[in-house]
């Protein structure tokens, strides 16, 4: 690897780190901005005024808002998400269940929709403009077009209820066996595949063929090659970068866009946890969820973006 | 070799083809074109047949046939294809890919393209070879090695290694002749292989695909449009025009006795008398010591360059590729602002900067580009393109305008029925000529014209240079004229300043230009444009390895 590269890819990383700031700031000033006041949340409105004041001095909610964001932000470097107040948890300790639970999720659906997808693509390229490419893209389409609810309601009805191959709902915790645990988000992982699909298929198939104008492709037609080699071996991979940028969008939705499919099949994880504490206001909870949830879609952008650097032949291999 | 089935020396034998192709217009009907009619030929093994004729004689589209392929949609529906005694049309997809790669194959205008970005070369120059199972991997590159090493390409070991990106023009052009040859076909169809190099590159290439083709024994079909190039490396000689054959001979026939009025108006294309002037007292335009730089300061482009352009003559600027002839011409615009030196007009410095020139500066100084129709907005019709300049250095309206706009198309040779047309239903050189009415409108002291006769063909540039003459005389027009084409400057030139890596390295009057004792580099760029001439390549060659040797 060649300076250009590290020094592309050290920027990159730099940005993200920059990003991530800026929007752990935008977090915090936004749940600031909300009406209503911790202290008064916790203890209610029948709480008597100098509670209300010892606990505000107890919780420091006193101090300036840089301060206390300071204080946030020093914490959370620390593993320190705070503790939630509607349960008295510590907030960390309960997310990294629950995350690790939404990034099995995540996997499974990923393991099955991206090379998915991307086959999908390569064979509707094959094809274009003809059956299979018709019936591959209308087939996809269909599939994102309903709601993700509907899908996964179809999956219950058919597998768990009138077939009972799989359970209907996925309840996990730490105890449940690999093989349990598999088989629990089956439906879950399905759905998600079905809602993902699509997008990394077209986006796929739009990539390769605007490649497959290049005079390189006639090249390779004229020395003979099959038409699938042609795009496997000739189209693809300058069509890579436009791929992973798409794959990587999808798989930061399948980490924090699942919520309505976690809540359909009662599957504990960070989007249900979200939703949870959302309905009871707790502050503290959506914060850290929410940057979470930022720092996965940054982090997977970034991977995205380091992926395109690597995949340029003219930054990889300088003059 | 692949097998031969042919028992006589026929290689290829092309019988009446037909070739047509679908074309949907704006606003109309899709309806069928017929591109190439009924052409025959046939070509021996190991001889080379030059295809030649402007774009759209159906050239390509024929060399293409002998690999049964059509691009973009175009259909071979009439006639037969016999290669190695079989009719190729027939064989079905999968005969045709065994052929493909093995008994032809294809060597394309801009290698830089037809080489896929991702690979490294050595694997793309095998591939052939080792799909169809011709050699192993390992015999397959030392094959490809021994080919770089023929082709004279520098380090022949190694560049395989490297990715397209990484080796000049000149050299991808040979490594892609070193990717037909590897397969050991018994056809390569060239492709214009040289038109997109610069002339002192050419020479090389065209050198090193000659001695390939002796050494190899393979047969070729050299497509190109310039007889020059093609009267070095063929034995025979077919002229196509519209998708018919004109005429078709030996090498020496043709260009020494053409038949057909339409071949020797190729022939003869290049001969324009143009009476040098001699330079005014003073010069209306004067650019001293200019410096400029892209990228902050960092690459220099243009270094101490100073020229004068005198009323009503042309200067013209002659190099290769990045030898500053374009940004010279963006310095003098205000385009680039030059770091240093500076341009005058009528006695007067010019603002750098082009956001710093009042109106009437920029009305005294227009351009033309090589791209006419990238130049044009398509959504405008001739009439609005042209009618721009009137209104908006001069505040003409109506039919004040309009009068204008008619007299200018008169001027450039189109009648007043182009008003209403749109860019895209001009050909290449009716979209120039618009671009030369539009830059005339202004009426400016100075026009720059930026390679504009080289995307065109022979004979359509020809019409141009004649009708840029002509109105020099009629406007009183100066022009910078920027080009790489040495037959071009003799036509139009008054004055000529070569340049090379930034720098004029010869300045002066046309005639003082040309005529020896040379600096090197002009020696080498004058020794290096072809010459309708058999045996002009090993005299040059020779000539120029004298002179290298020399120095």
């Amino acid at each position: 690897m060649s300076s250009p590269i590290l020094r592309l890819v050290a920027q990159r990383i730099l940005l993200g780190l920059v990003l991530l700031f800026a929007v752990s700031v935008l977090i915090f000033a936004g749940t600031q901005i909300l009406p209503g006041d911790v202290a008064q949340a916790i203890l209610g409105q029948s709480a008597t005024p100098e509670a209300l004041a010892n606990l505000r001095e107890q919780l420091g909610l006193n101090d300036p808002a840089w301060l206390r964001y300071v204080h946030w932000l020093w914490g959370i470097l620390h593993g320190d998400f705070g503790t939630a107040q509607s349960s008295g948890l510590d907030i960390a300790s309960s997310i990294s269940t629950r995350l690790k639970n939404t990034l099995f999720l995540a996997a499974c659906a990923a393991i099955v929709a991206v090379p998915l997808a991307v086959i999908l693509g390569l064979i509707a390229v094959r094809y274009r403009d003809g059956f299979v490419d018709k019936l591959i893209s209308g087939l996809a389409l269909a599939s994102t077009s309903f709601p993700e609810f509907f899908i996964g309601y179809v999956l219950i009805f058919v597998f768990a209820v009138h077939w009972q191959i799989f359970p209907s709902i996925s309840t996990v915790d730490d105890s449940t066996p690999f093989l349990e645990r598999l088989q629990a988000v089956v439906l879950p992982a399905t759905a998600l595949t079905l809602v993902v699909l699509a997008h990394m298929m077209r986006m796929t198939r739009a990539a390769i063929l605007n490649v497959m104008q290049s005079a390189y492709i006639e090249t390779a037609e004229l020395k003979g090659l099959k038409p699938f080699d042609i795009i496997r071996k000739h189209a693809f991979p300058n069509a890579i970068a436009p791929v992973v940028n798409v794959v990587m969008l999808n798989l930061a939705y399948l980490i924090v866009g699942v919520v309505v499919v976690e809540v359909i099949f009662v599957y504990p994880g960070m989007g249900q946890y979200l939703v949870d504490h959302v309905a009871k206001r707790d502050v503290p909870v959506v914060q850290a969820v929410g940057l979470i949830f930022a720092a996965v879609y940054i982090t997977l952008n970034i991977v995205a973006d380091i992926a395109a650097i690597v995949a340029n032949p003219r930054l990889r291999h300088p003059k | 070799m692949a097998d031969s089935k042919a028992s006589s020396g026929k290689l290829l034998d092309i019988r009446n083809l037909r070739i047509e192709a679908t074309v949907y217009p704006p606003g109309e009907a899709p309806k069928t074109i017929t591109l190439v009619h009924d052409v025959s030929l046939t070509l021996e093994k190991g001889k080379v047949l030059g295809l030649i004729g402007e774009s759209g004689a159906g050239k390509s589209t024929i060399g293409l046939s002998s690999m049964a392929y059509g691009r973009g949609g175009v259909r071979i529906t009439g006639g037969e294809v016999i290669l190695n005694g079989r009719d190729i049309l027939k064989a079905g997809p999968k005969g045709v890919r065994a052929l493909r790669g093995r008994e032809v194959c294809y060597v394309a205008q801009s290698a830089a393209a037809a080489f896929n970005p991702a690979h490294k070369l050595i694997d793309q120059v095998v591939e052939a070879a080792l799909l169809h199972g011709t050699a192993t991997r390992a015999e397959a590159e030392k094959r490809a090695v021994a080919l770089f090493k023929k082709l004279s390409l520098p380090n022949p070991e190694m560049i395989g290694e490297r990715y397209p990106h990484q080796v000049s023009g000149g050299q991808l052009q040979r490594v892609m002749t070193a990717m037909a040859l590897c397969s050991e076909p018994d056809l390569i169809v060239f492709d214009e292989p040289t038109t997109a190099l610069d002339v002192t590159t050419q020479i090389d290439v065209l050198a090193a695909i000659k001695d390939a083709i002796r050494d190899t024994h393979v047969a070729a079909l050299y497509i190109t449009h310039d007889l020059a190039v093609v009267a070095q490396v063929s034995d025979e000689i077919m002229v196509l025009r519209h998708g018919r054959l004109v005429e078709w001979g030996g090498t020496r026939q043709i260009i020494k006795e053409p038949r057909q009025e339409y071949t020797n108006a190729l022939v003869s294309v290049h001969e324009i008398e143009h009476k040098e002037q001699q330079p005014g007292t003073a010069p209306f335009l004067s650019v001293k010591n200019v410096t400029a730089a892209y990228g902050g300061g960092h690459v220099k482009v243009l270094k101490n360059v100073s020229v004068d352009i005198y009323p009503g003559q042309t200067l013209a600027v002659v190099g290769e590729s990045g030898s500053g002839k374009s940004t010279l011409a963006r310095a003098i615009t205000g385009l680039l602002p030059p770091e240093e030196g500076t341009v005058t007009f009528d006695g007067r410095p010019l603002a750098n900067r082009l956001a710093d020139r009042p109106k009437e500066d920029l009305r005294q100084l227009q351009m033309i580009y090589q791209m006419a129709d990238v130049a044009m907005n398509p959504r405008q019709t001739v009439g609005t393109i042209i009618g721009r300049p009137l209104e908006f250095y001069f505040g003409m309206k109506g039919r004040e305008r309009d009068k204008r706009v008619a007299e200018l198309l008169d001027e450039i040779e189109m009648g007043k029925g182009f008003v209403d047309r749109y860019p895209a239903e001009l050909s290449g050189g009716q979209k120039q000529r618009v671009c030369i009415a539009r830059s005339l409108a202004a009426k400016p002291k100075l026009i720059i014209c930026d390679e504009v006769t080289s995307a065109l063909d022979p004979l359509v540039a020809h019409g141009i240079l004649k009708l840029l003459l002509n109105l020099q005389q009629h406007e009183n027009v100066a022009y910078l004229f920027i080009t790489h084409d040495l037959a071009t400057v003799k036509s139009i030139a008054d004055s000529i300043a070569v340049m090379y890596r930034g720098e004029v390295v010869r300045y002066g009057s046309k005639s003082k230009v040309l005529t020896p004792p040379f600096d090197a580099y002009t020696d080498l760029l004058l020794s290096s444009v072809p010459e309708m001439e058999i045996g002009w390549l090993e005299k040059a060659i020779k000539g120029r390895r004298m002179e290298s040797a020399g120095n």
